[in-house]
Formats: C-alpha cells, structure tokens, sequence
C-alpha cells in the first residue's frame, strides 16, 4: 500500500477546517478526529439521536475535499447490499446472447468488471480520490454485517473469488455512527477508535444555534438553550437534541417571536417535545399553564 | 516514571476498575499519544478516551482515573502553563508564595479568605468560567480541605472544603443577579435556576476531583484510584442507591429497554422460520425462469406471555420496584399483556397508573391514589396475596407469568403459603424477583424459605444487571 498522506496537520487544522465545513467540533471532537485521521482507523460515533453525528462525516468529507460514500445500514442489510453483486439478469443475457461460444470464453467474460455491481463498501475501497466512508446507523444493521465490516475495515481488502483480492489504493476515512439501540460487538469497537457525542455545552450550543441560525439575535439564542437545558433536566421519554433546538430557533424567528416567554414556549413546544405526556411535564414544570 | 511506563500503569488501573481494555488498545492510545504529544492534556484525554473507554457508561470512572493519574498541577496548583510562563518571569501561581500552603493561618485570617474566596465564587459562578471555577476548587481545597491525618500526613476532604464556601448558600444571591430585573417564578426563574444547579454541581465535582488528586499526591494513584471509582450504573445496589444514583437509573429505563427488545427480536428472527410460503416462493421463482432456487417463509408468530407484576412498594424496596416496573412497561410490546398489581398489606391494581401520563413520580400518585394499607402500613405478605387471589381471581391464568417483586420480609406475619402456593399452580410461570442478597434471604423476619419453594425460581436481582439477564430469560425466543 502507498503512503498514507495526512489529511490534516494538527488537531487546530482539524478544528478550522471543519468549522469552515460549518461544523463547530470541541476540543474532544476535533483531538479523535485527528487521530482517526493519523492513526487511519475507523472511528466510531455513537450518541443519542439529533446531535449531529451524520454531520459530522459529512463536515469531515468536505473539509478534506473527498467524496462522501454512505452506507447506510437496516435490518436485513446483507453482503449483496453492502458490497458486490453479480448482475445476474445481465449474465444470463450475455450467456444467451453467445449460444454458440465455448464455455471458457464465456465464463471469463460474465465475470468480469462489466457484470459486477458494486456496493459502498467496494465503491470505497476501489476508489483512488480521497474518500469518506459514512457507515450510518451500524447497529440497526444484523451482527453478520459487523462481521463483514470487520473484515473490510481492517484490511481495506476485499476477495471476489472471480476477479481476485482488491485492495485499497488509498485507506479512506471511515466514520461509523450508531445510536447504540443494542451494544456493537466487542471486536467491531476495538478495531475503532470511539467518540461518544452527547448534548454540548451551554456555550457551543449557543454557537451552533448561531452558525445554523445566523438571522436569531443572540438574545433568543441564550434563551432557547437555556429552555432546553431545562427540558433536558427533566426526565423525559425523549430529550430534546440540538436538531430540535435549531428546529425550534427556526420556528421563533420565522414566528417573529421576540420575547421567548412562557407563552411563547408553550405556543411552540411541540417543536421540541414529541410525546403528549413529555408535553405535559414540561408544561407542569415550567409551570406554562398558569398564564 | 516516562509517559509510556505512566501510560501502561493507567491501562493497569482502568483495568482494575472493571473495563475491558485490551493489549491492542493500549498499542492504539501510546500511538495516539504519540500524535498529539503530551503537552496538551485535554487532547490527551480525549485521545485516550477514543482509544481505550468505548463505552459511554465507564466515561465517568474513565476521567477519574484520568485525572488521578494525570494530574492537572502538582502540590499546591503548579501547573505546565505557570511552569511554562515562570521561564519568563511571571509568577503564575494560585498561591502567594509569600504564605506557603500549610502554613497556619490564624482565625481572623482564614475567616477572611473564606469571605473573598466566596465573594469569588459567586462572580465566577454568574459568570459561568469553567477555567476560573476550577481555579476556585484548588484554592479552596488548598486552604480549608486538608485535616492532618496520620503522622507526617495530611488528609484531604471534600465536605471540609465545600462547607467553608457552602455554594448552595449562594442560590439566592444568584438568582436575584441573573434574573436582574425580570419577574421572579415563572420560566426565566426555573431556566436560571437550572443552570445555576448545574454550575454549582460541576464546582463540587471539581473540588471532588481536586481533592482525589491531593489524596494521590500523598498516597500514590493506585491508591487513591482503589477509592475513587464508582460502581457502574448498572451495578449499583437497588436498596443503597442515592437519590442521584436512583433519577440516573430512571433515565436508563428506556435506552435499557430498547436494547433489550432489539435483542429480544434478533433471537426471534434468528430462530427456524415457519411454513413455506407457496405464493412468494413461485413469485420469487419468476426472476429464476421458473426454477425456485429460494424458498420463501412465513415468520413465525411470536409467543408473547401475559405479564402479571405483584410488586411490594412499601419503603426502602419502592425504588427496586419502581424501576421494575418502568421497565416492563417499557418493554410492553414484548408481553401480550401487562397488570400490575402492588401491596404493602393490602393489594391494589396500578395498572391504571402505568398508562398515566408522566411515570416519574408514579410512586408518589400509586402512594396517594391506591389502596394499599389495611391495618398498620408494615408489609403484610400473606394478607396481600389472600387479598389478591380473593380479590382479582381471574388474573392469573395458564398463560400468566406472574412476576413477585420483594424482599418478604413479612414482619413475622402469617404467610399465607398456601394460597401463594394456588396461584403459582395456576400460572404459566412465577418468578420472584428478590433486591437483597442471597446470602440475607430467610435471616430474620424473611420469610423467603415459605415461599421460594412454591415459585419456578426465586431471583437476587440487586442491581440493573441482574435484572436485564433475568428479562432475557423470561421472555422465551
């Protein structure tokens, strides 16, 4: 394999460059990405939904100028899917098409380059440009799918027995995100390198708020992460994450709310709170209803 | 000690507190270390956390050791940065090096300090500056946290310092400055108080983990790490856990249940499946000229039990019974059917009050709004299930598990075994679901040897790990 070239210089270039990608990353984020980056492992993103873990691969796709390739993962996932497929209503046509030929010659030609159908993960791998591997959702996939995983992500190699073993021009970046709706298996996490994302801080949240939502006076911002914080606070079916807080900035500018008050939060909760009864406890606890 | 060997010590003590950190990982974190060199500690930490903690769950006792075993400054607060900047002249120190820490003060003196540094406090704590708040934490251990121990050592205390600053006191006088002139109560009180309750807890968690790092100074970190760690989430007793451990473990029901249904369902799916299906085989047959290569099936239909929940709710086994229940309801797909019934001596039906709205203080509605106490409010077992079979007889039927929360411990009351005995006969399965240690069963006023006999199986369930083993088994794939 050719040397790998560094996609970033430190962990501040990784900071800026993906600040001007329009993600903003904290001192963690950026120090793992880094590490993915030098280290060329896999790196495996994992967080409650909503706090921007797709983003994250693909603010790191185009802050390194490399294409996005995204396999994204359900139940019954399996190897045709994810990696290579034989086209074989086109084989057959070939096979009929050539009645008369000698079996040798048609057997090398239907396996070959034309009748295969590539998948991501073969995509990823035969592809000489920088590239960016988006595995998204890993765990709602079935356990014989991290098998495969495993196999191609440690050695960027994959075995077709027609055509032989092709290997990684280059290694690509891999990101693989998952909303631990089960526990990955212990093998897949240690060929990776792992990042826990979870709700951001007071300040980068309201950073992030601003950068999405640059119209909302900083004012609103505070107060709406400020609400949220409360919210999160609370113990709720399902907590409201950043997505929710930047759909709920949306919702009050294009409101023209002004003053974020009770009345303006109970107007709009729905943005934010999805389950009736969660509805009802912030309701209860902030105390909404009294006004 | 070199960062490597330092490193290698840290993997040992990781391991030591139960994660699983493998030789290759540590290859990984020296590699990262490597990358992003030592001078950078929080990059450090982070490199280390991607490369050896992969579960969010082990996150808290990762920084703890973390910080024990790199610690931020040394002695009194003499950290990379002022060492960095006392090249150049400036004293960059917390301390007055005029006043050598340890140094006894006098009364007047030490009352004084105490009254700036909470004055310092309070600024910093409106302000919100993590930098200047963990500063805070160091003076303030530094000054008030030590009591002399053992000959020729000091002690280190959290409460010591936390009790000369006393932050909670500072509430108040927070409230009333964030808020400035905007009305008190409402929204903009409880969003201020929000964050002024999260400032306050990430200062006593500094002062917490200033004073670890003191007690590592003095005894060596693999000391001071035996102490330090927590149990995990999942392994914290039922009848020990603390009202922070208890709202932690209510914020794991769902994430919990979840897991358990997606792998409940895996193991469905991976079973046989059921009857050919003629009309997709033939359908799927088309693609092949007519050949069916693959043959297509129907999925099984799963068996899902009828749950019946009889759970104990009086006093200290209410939050093992609380948490059960939240979990099962969660996981109520999974059954056909879920009642639940509690007792104290007396039973009632709650399952009204699983369908509510809010489960967070279900407790508290079940207290105000069941009828459970029929003589003196002490558990009465035998009563309850007399009471029970009595009262709802066609609850528990051949395709019931009937599920028994508690810790029997029937304050010498009649048992009322052979009616107990009736319903067990009468359901699919029974199971009894016991908080304490086995070790502790039939000590006492237990009456765990009258019953444990007339059930399937009598369970330890002392903490949440337990308890999800045990789910899995009762739900049959």
């Amino acid at each position: 394999m050719p040397l790998q070239q560094h996609a970033f210089a430190d962990v501040a270039d990784v900071h800026d460059r993906l600040r001007a990608a329009g993600y903003l990353a904290d001192h963690a984020i950026a120090t793992t990405v880094f590490l993915a980056d030098r280290l060329r492992k896999p790196l495996l993103v994992e967080g409650p939904a909503g706090v921007g873990k797709t983003e994250l691969a693909k603010a790191l796709a185009s802050a390194t100028g490399a294409e996005l390739i995204r396999l994204q993962c359900y139940e019954g996932l399996d190897e045709a899917r994810a990696l290579y497929e034989w086209n074989y209503k086109k084989q057959l046509l070939r096979i009929q098409a050539g009645r008369d030929e000698a079996w040798d010659e048609t057997h090398d030609d239907i396996f070959s380059d034309e009748f295969l159908l590539s998948r991501p993960l073969l995509t990823a791998i035969r592809r000489t440009e920088p590239t960016v591997l988006l595995v998204d959702e890993t765990d709602k996939a079935d356990v014989e799918v991290e098998g495969l995983l495993l196999e191609v992500l440690s050695d960027f190699q994959v075995t077709i027995p027609e055509l032989g073993t092709i290997v990684a021009h280059q290694r690509p970046l891999v990101v693989l995100t998952s909303n631990a709706t089960r526990e990955l298996s212990e093998a897949l996490k240690r060929r990776c390198l792992y990042l826990h994302l979870g709700y951001p801080s007071p300040a980068r949240e309201k950073e992030i708020v601003l950068a999405c939502v640059p119209e909302l006076p900083e004012r609103l911002a505070e107060a709406i992460v400020g609400t949220i914080r409360a919210l999160r606070a609370m113990e709720l079916k399902k907590v409201p994450s950043i997505a929710e807080t930047i759909d709920w900035a949306r919702t009050v500018l294009a409101l023209g709310i002004d003053t974020f008050d009770e009345e303006a939060v109970a107007s709009t909760l729905g943005v934010v709170l999805k389950h009736v009864s969660d509805q009802a406890r912030a309701i209860g606890q902030l105390k909404l209803g009294s006004n | 000690m070199s960062l490597l060997d330092r490193t290698v010590v840290f993997t040992a003590a990781l391991r030591q507190a139960g994660m699983a950190v493998s030789s290759a990982e540590t290859v990984d974190a020296v590699r990262a270390l490597t990358a992003v060199g030592p001078l950078d500690r929080e990059a450090l930490r982070a490199g280390f956390a991607a490369t050896m903690c992969k579960r969010p769950t082990n996150r808290v006792t990762f920084d703890t050791l973390f910080d024990l075993y790199f610690p931020p400054v040394i002695g009194d607060g003499l950290s990379v940065d002022d060492f960095l900047a006392g090249e150049d002249g400036t004293p960059g120190t917390a301390t007055d090096p005029s006043r050598p820490a340890g140094a006894p003060d006098s009364e007047h003196d030490l009352e004084l300090l105490r009254q700036a540094l909470r004055g310092e406090l309070l600024d910093v704590l409106l302000r919100g500056d993590d930098e200047e708040l963990r500063r805070l934490a160091r003076e303030a251990v530094t000054r008030f946290g030590s009591a002399p121990g053992a000959p020729g050592r000091r002690s280190w205390f959290a409460y010591r310092a936390l009790r000369a600053l006393s932050p909670d006191t500072l509430v108040a006088d927070l409230l009333s400055a964030m808020l400035g002139d905007q009305e008190a109560g409402g929204l903009a009180e409880r969003v201020a108080r929000q964050t002024i309750i999260e400032r306050i807890r990430a200062f006593e968690e500094m002062v917490a983990s200033e004073v670890r790092r003191r007690l590592a100074e003095e005894r060596g970190a693999d000391a001071a790490a035996k102490s330090a760690v927590k149990p995990l989430a999942e392994q914290v007793d039922f009848l020990r856990a603390s009202q922070r451990d208890l709202a932690e473990l209510r914020r794991l029901v769902h994430p919990l249940a979840r897991r358990l249904a997606t792998r409940l369902t895996a193991r469905r799916r991976l079973g046989r499946s059921g009857r050919l299906d003629f009309r997709r085989t033939v359908r799927s047959s088309l693609a092949t000229g007519g050949v069916p290569l693959e043959t297509r099936h129907r999925p099984h239909k799963p068996h899902k039990p009828e749950l019946v929940v009889l759970c104990d709710v009086s006093g200290s086994v209410a939050s093992f019974a609380h948490f059960t229940l939240l979990l099962t309801h969660a996981l109520r797909e999974q059954f056909a059917r879920v009642r639940a019934f509690a007792f104290i001596d007396t039973t009632d039906e709650i399952t009204r009050f699983l369908r509510g709205a809010d489960l967070g203080d279900m407790m508290a509605r079940i207290a105000n709004g069941a009828d459970l106490v029929w003589f003196d409010g002490h558990s009465d077992y035998g009563h309850a299930f007399e009471v029970f079979a009595d009262r709802y007889p066609e609850a528990v039927g051949p395709k019931t598990s009937l599920l028994v929360l508690g810790d029997a411990r029937n304050n010498y009351r009649a048992t009322a075994a052979p009616v107990f005995g009736k319903l067990c006969a009468q359901a699919r399965h029974a199971y009894w679901l016991n908080p304490e240690p086995r070790t502790y069963w039939g000590s006492g006023d237990s009456a765990t040897r009258a019953y444990a006999d007339l059930v399937d199986e009598m369970v330890e369930c002392r903490n949440v790990e337990q308890l999800q083993t045990f789910i899995e088994r009762l739900l049959p794939s």
